[in-house]
């Protein structure tokens, strides 16, 4: 089980959730990735991409301007 | 029992390719969403940048669009390769930048790629025959089909009863008869449609998917491909049409004005890979200056910058430069009056 992180930050939607499927592609089952970036949009879009594609958002956290999204790779 | 049959299905976000993928999925084929992310399309981008628009973030229809029929979608970038459909187009373009024709020739082609990859059996679109006056028409669509090399694979399920059928008809893998002709500008039958599935708050664009489509944002664009001599782009130059006031004083430089908080914190993204400037004596926007400027365009883009900040109608303004090579220094200008600023300056 893997954990990696992805710095997504001043990218726009969807930039981050291209980046994020890309990333997801490379990871197996159980590992985690934590994507981080600055576009609140991605707060919306990095969640209902993951329920559309079956994967788990673990955390969400937000920091001033940068938000950060935990979420672990589920089987497809 | 075997595999059921798998179709991809082109999703823009918008209402009539939610209902092709629809009425394919309730005829038992196991659907898949593509979405092709260009650079131009309408989703996303700009609402993250104003302020007044961060209040209520915009989903991304695409995704919604996904949520609703419980597919998986599969967003892919194709910023690079859309280059050349955008710069050089075979069919040329609609009203205003946008490629309409070559750029659906294009996306089919690459869901016909996918497909070959992932071993799925067709493609669907949410194509309306005359919906749209440059790529949906009826001749318009077998070259779509041709061109893409996607032929008998590509299956329209709004107007198929008025085209040949295809492949999926023709195998008996989807029922012809429990597809549509739909046809015309009207959004009737699709309004009838979307409410018997029962979809409510779907997106009704209205002028199409992209940004290519937009009078402003194709000036914008001719300008920067004008003024650089060659019709070339990359993907901040794009990004940055779509944001501020764009003003040319000057064929050889252009200034990107921040109107907001929202839009000036944006612009301060770009500040290492541009020449700026801002006003330190009033409150008043980041001003990215876009090509090669002279000490006296320098100036120049100094009183409207001030012209353009709450010193407006003070005497003098301090404004603070940062060349993108050399030191930063501060200049001392008068802000230039509204009616000195030529009306075509604007882009
Ligand atoms: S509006 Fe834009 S994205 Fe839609 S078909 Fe035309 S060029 Fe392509």
């Amino acid at each position: 089980m893997s954990e990696t992180t992805l710095d997504a930050r001043r990218m726009l939607c969807p930039m981050p959730v291209i980046r994020t499927q890309e990333k997801v592609e490379q990871l197996q089952v159980g590992d985690t990735l934590t994507v981080i970036c600055t576009d609140p949009g991605a707060m919306h879009d990095i969640p209902a991409w993951c329920r559309v594609n079956g994967h788990e958002v673990i955390d969400i956290d937000q920091q001033d301007e940068e938000i950060s999204i935990r979420l672990r790779v589920c089987e497809e | 029992m075997s595999e059921p049959h798998k179709a991809v299905a082109l999703i823009s976000g918008g209402l009539d390719s939610l209902l092709a993928a629809k009425v394919i999925q309730q005829q038992g084929i196991h659907v898949e969403g593509i979405n092709f992310f260009t650079g131009f399309c309408v989703e996303g981008h700009t609402h993250a940048i104003r302020k007044k628009d961060r209040a209520k973030p915009k989903r991304n229809n695409a995704l919604w669009v996904a949520e609703q029929l419980g597919i998986k979608l599969h967003i892919v970038d194709i910023i690079e390769e859309y280059k050349d459909v955008v710069i050089n187009p075979k069919h040329g373009y609609g009203a205003n930048l946008n490629p309409c024709l070559d750029c659906k020739i294009f996306m089919v082609q690459k869901a016909k790629e996918w497909i070959e990859q992932k071993g799925f059996d067709f493609i669907i679109t949410g194509e309306v025959i005359g919906q749209r006056p440059m790529s949906q028409r009826k001749d318009t669509m077998p070259v779509i089909s041709h061109e893409s090399g996607a032929e008998a694979l590509l299956l329209r399920p709004l107007c198929a009863k008025n085209l040949e059928p295809t492949l999926p008809e023709l195998e008996g893998w989807v029922d012809r008869e429990r597809l549509y002709d739909f046809e015309g500008r009207t959004r009737k039958p699709q309004m009838a449609l979307a409410a018997e599935f029962g979809f409510e708050d779907y997106a009704q664009p209205a002028g199409g998917c992209c940004f290519l489509t937009d009078k402003q944002y194709s000036v914008k664009l001719s300008d920067l491909w004008q003024a650089r001599g060659e019709r070339r782009y990359e993907l901040d130059d794009i990004m940055l049409l779509k944001v501020g006031r764009h003003l040319r004083p000057r064929p050889n430089f252009k200034m990107i004005i921040g109107r907001e908080d929202g839009e000036n914190k944006f612009l301060h993204g770009y500040r290492k890979q541009y020449t700026h400037m801002v006003t330190t004596s009033h409150n008043g926007p980041l001003v990215l200056i876009d090509g090669e400027a002279g000490a006296e365009d320098l100036e120049l883009a100094a009183r409207i910058t001030a012209r353009f900040s709450q010193g407006r109608d003070a005497g003098q303004v301090d404004v603070e430069i940062h060349p993108r090579e050399g030191d930063v220094h501060s200049v001392q200008v008068q802000p230039m009056r509204g009616a000195e600023i030529p009306a075509d300056w604007y882009l």
